[in-house]
């Protein structure tokens, strides 16, 4: 085994390999719960792909078909039922987890620098899984499978000029039609889970080039031991291996009690209106994107004429303080005068453009975070109490703009939606002001 | 020009968009059992005798039916094959789609999944809420689907009903049956008729659900004995970590 | 961190717990995957077995049905055809059926549960063509004067006689092969499926066929 060992490493960087991101790979060693989601997040893509590959066997991409080759695998194919539950579930689970991973980097400023790239990739990451999901869900061709991409793809018909051709290049159809459905198969099921792989291995490199962070936001390089290894650092291998597999265990034990024994979870994660095939002549009464999507789908919807008004005070707001902290006659010109021209477009323009550039402005404004956030120290543990205030709104705003992306956008349901909004971009809008004057607290030298 | 008429039948949308339950109707609740083999038998009796006519149940298999619900397969070929030759195949309507949508203006669903879009609550209270109304094509209309073109198939079991309606609020609710003439079958016995049959819609939607629920717990019992193992090894090799 | 004082035997124990109890985790997880690669029910119901209508056939008439994608030739022997049998023995590569190309309830020259019905899947034990019927003994079916009835296959020249028992120097190895099939009654033979316990003859009346070999789902 030895002499084995030592002719595939003068071939191949295995031992290296093995050193430099497992058994070598420093960590600190104060990882909490909010650091079992990374690991979680990429069994969740193993499960998605394995399940995925067996699906594939028995689905038909082809409208009059692919409902119809759905119930074949939930009746015929022996154990197609568990296989799809797995995978219907595991798209559910993707997003908790991925979510709650996100969340931990804004605890304790994992997206700050070194590690901005890590944070961007991750972004990345969350788009082409939003891409994959959406196209998942139309290849069971349900009727809300259908009315759905129906929607959304109509979305961009609200781009000036190009929206139209655009659409109807998407969709190679003048509707959602048999073009469509064929080529969403081809992307999720060979395109986008491959970007999707390569995007996550790009992720961990970056990760391991500056090291993971921690919830005291302490850099743990900053104090090697004689060895020069950090002194608050742990060896990954064994010990985040051996603490990720308790993780795993747990996290199937929910996963499997999901599959088992409430796969529909009440309609939340398989859609009563999906289990009728996809008719083109009858809307269901609500079109309603999956959970994960309804934040978002808020956002959209919450911009209607009469919400421009508070976007554009909103916006004034923001662009008055950037004016003031810049410097330079024409960098303020700048940003008044495009803030202006927008506002300016807010009142003229169709409200739906704008349901579609705030929805776009939502995700992309994810991007930016590490450069929003200035505040002096990393961790929530030992910033003030304002950034803990917006961090709790944030999170508050985002769940009730998900509840309320469920409910018809009338009376108090478009109220929050629109409030929502407003505190959605808040958070990240303002930060750049409130991280700075917050009150912070001594960051210690040595993780607690 | 293509795009143009597209537009025109989406236009057309909200009108044709099914008014699926009515003002303010409540769903009566039902009791489902899927371990009761006896009430889902009865209920598949029911289906296979006056709905399979005009309505497909076209994902399950005849054999796979006589195999969960514990029916012999003689009795499934010798009472229940009228529409199809082999016991393995699928339970399709009789009657054609293009006639039965001359017939009636719309072609009868398929019934397969209707448990898990309408949920039972809603099967059971439509297929209780048949009355008179002379106003409808064929005579008859329904509590929980307005002017449903379906004429009550059961009539001569429950008898006939007609609706009373009040105005609460301006709104015309419906307000409970009156019995014009009783049928072959008392109330408490369609009721139990229509509970089994809802029963079987329930398995017909989902056949796994036999067996998920047992299977459940073994999953989650390994998984339970597997955490106190993974979890003692996780305890033993950080105790190097201070 | 340290690690002095490391009961190494205790981890080693517990790491071969927790990698025995994976194994057998890692084992259940697999099996539902690769259960799902079996036959479908549906590919199940299209296999399913045929039955055949027997009780219009005329003696010397062959009736062509399909089962699993393959033809199967009901033929229905004539005393002449029967009595050419016994007499070929030094024409066939495999003349007392040696080769396991038939169930074993079907016997003797005649390769028959029942003499008189003939049945074979129709396909060339060389590549797989379906050979041409040519059941008329004599010059008739253009095969020389001394042809004594059976099948010829276009595609390379392979003959079988009216047992489906190949002769010799020709490009087919073996003779046709026998589907498994039993009688229902003196008017229903049913292809796809062996006889209950041994050997049948044919019995009057409707016999009830039991439970489906078709197995289950989950």
């Amino acid at each position: 085994m030895e002499k084995l060992l030592e002719w595939v490493d003068a071939r191949f960087p295995l031992t290296k390999v093995w050193k430099e991101h497992l058994a070598e790979y420093y960590a600190p060693k104060n990882f909490n719960f909010w650091y079992y989601f990374g690991s979680l997040a990429m069994l969740v893509l193993v499960i998605q792909i394995v399940t995925g590959i067996f699906l594939t066997m028995h689905y038909k991409p082809d409208v009059n078909l692919a409902f119809a080759s759905v119930e074949y695998i939930m009746r015929d194919v022996p154990w197609g039922w568990l296989i799809r539950y797995m995978h219907s579930t595991g798209a559910s689970a993707f997003f908790i987890v991925v979510y709650l991973h996100m969340f931990r980097a804004l605890l304790y400023g994992s997206h700050r620098g070194p590690r901005e790239l890590v944070w961007i990739l991750g972004a990345v990451i969350f788009v082409a899984l939003m891409a994959e999901a959406f196209m998942g869900y139309l290849l069971p061709w349900g009727n809300m499978s259908y009315w759905g991409a129906q929607v959304i793809i109509n979305l961009f018909d609200a781009i000036p000029f190009v929206g139209p051709a655009l659409s109807e290049w998407i969709r190679g159809d003048f509707v959602v039609s048999d073009a469509t459905l064929n080529r969403f198969f081809a992307f999720h099921v060979i395109a986008v889970p491959l970007v999707l792989v390569m995007l996550v291995f790009l992720h961990i490199v970056a990760l391991h080039k500056v090291g993971s962070n921690n919830p005291d936001g302490i850099e743990i390089k900053a104090h090697k031991g004689p060895d020069g290894k950090p002194l608050d650092g742990i060896p990954f291998h064994p010990y985040y291996t051996v603490k990720d597999i308790v993780g795993v265990v747990v996290f199937l034990m929910l996963y499997a009690a999901v599959i088992f024994w409430a796969p529909e979870m009440g309609g939340w994660f398989l859609e009563h209106d999906n289990f009728v095939p996809a008719n083109i002549l009858q809307t269901p009464p609500e079109i309603v994107p999956l959970w994960y999507f309804t934040p978002f789908y808020s956002i959209l919807r919450a911009c209607t004429s009469d919400y421009m008004i508070y976007l554009a005070i909103f916006l004034a707001v923001i662009a008055s303080l950037t004016a003031v902290r810049l410097r330079g006659l024409l960098a303020k010109g700048a940003v008044l005068g495009g803030t202006a021209l927008v506002i300016v477009g807010l009142f003229t323009l169709e409200a739906k453009l704008w349901g579609v550039v705030a929805m776009g402005a939502s995700i992309v404004i994810l991007f930016f975070l590490p450069w929003l956030d200035q505040s002096p120290v990393k961790s929530i543990r030992y910033k003030g109490p304002i950034y803990k205030t917006a961090l709790a709104v944030f999170a508050v705003a985002f769940v009730v703009l998900g509840y309320v992306g469920t409910k018809p956008p009338e009376g108090l349901y478009k109220a929050l939606a629109q409030i929502g909004t407003i505190l959605y971009f808040a958070f990240f809008a303002f930060m750049p002001w409130y991280t700075r004057i917050d009150r912070t607290k001594p960051v210690p030298e040595r993780v607690t | 020009m293509k795009k143009t008429l597209v537009l025109m039948v989406m236009a057309l949308l909200p009108a044709l968009a099914t008014a699926g339950g009515g003002e303010g109707v409540k769903l009566d609740p039902v009791s489902i059992d899927l371990n009761d083999k006896v009430s889902l038998q009865r209920g598949a009796r029911i289906f296979v005798n006056y709905c399979l006519s005009c309505h497909s149940a076209g994902y399950m298999r005849y054999n796979r039916m006589a195999r969960d619900l514990e029916i012999p397969e003689h009795i499934v070929k010798d009472e229940m094959l009228f529409a199809a030759d082999k016991i393995g195949d699928l339970m399709k309507a009789v009657m054609p789609r293009e006639d039965a949508k001359d017939w009636f203006g719309v072609a009868p669903p398929d019934l397969t999944l209707v448990a898990r879009s309408r949920g039972p609550e809603w099967i059971y209270t439509y297929m209780r809420g048949f009355y008179l109304d002379d106003s409808t094509p064929s005579g008859w209309n329904n509590v929980v689907f307005q002017n449903v073109a379906m004429p009550h198939v059961l009539y001569e079991w429950q008898g006939l009903q007609r609706a009373k309606f009040e105005e609460v609020d301006g709104v015309k609710t419906f307000a409970g049956f009156e019995l014009v003439k009783a049928g072959t079958k008392t109330p408490e016995e369609y009721d139990r008729l229509m509970r089994d049959l809802t029963n079987f819609f329930v398995y017909l939607g989902e056949p796994a659900k036999l067996v998920r629920y047992r299977l459940g717990w073994w999953v989650l019992a390994f998984l339970a004995v597997f955490f106190v193992v993974a979890y003692l090894l996780k305890k033993e090799y950080w105790k190097d970590v201070h | 961190m340290s690690t002095d004082g490391v009961d190494k035997q205790r981890r080693r124990f517990l790491i071969g717990l927790t990698s025995g109890v994976g194994a057998v985790g890692v084992a259940f997880a697999a099996t539902p995957f690769v259960l799902s690669m079996l036959p479908s029910a549906r590919a199940r119901a299209a296999g399913a077995p045929v039955e055949v209508d027997i009780s219009k056939l005329e003696p010397g008439q062959l009736l062509t049905v399909e089962w699993r994608g393959k033809p199967v030739w009901v033929l229905r022997r004539t005393p002449a055809m029967l009595a050419t049998l016994p007499k070929l023995a030094g024409d066939l590569a495999d003349p007392n059926s040696e080769n396991a190309q038939q169930p074993p309830y079907v016997k003797g020259v005649e390769r028959a549960i029942q003499p008189e019905y003939f049945v074979a899947i129709g396909l060339c034990t060389h590549l797989g063509c379906s050979p041409e019927q040519k059941l008329e003994a004599g010059k008739a079916s253009g095969l020389g004067d001394d042809w004594p009835g059976g099948f010829f296959c276009p595609c390379h020249g392979s003959k079988f006689d009216l047992a489906g028992r190949v002769w010799k120097n020709v490009p087919a190895p073996t003779n046709l092969v026998i589907p498994p099939h039993a009688y229902l009654s003196d008017t229903q033979i049913i292809i796809g499926k062996d006889p209950e316990g041994g050997q049948k003859t044919a019995q009057a009346g409707h016999r009830p066929t039991g439970v489906q070999t078709d197995g289950g789902n989950a």
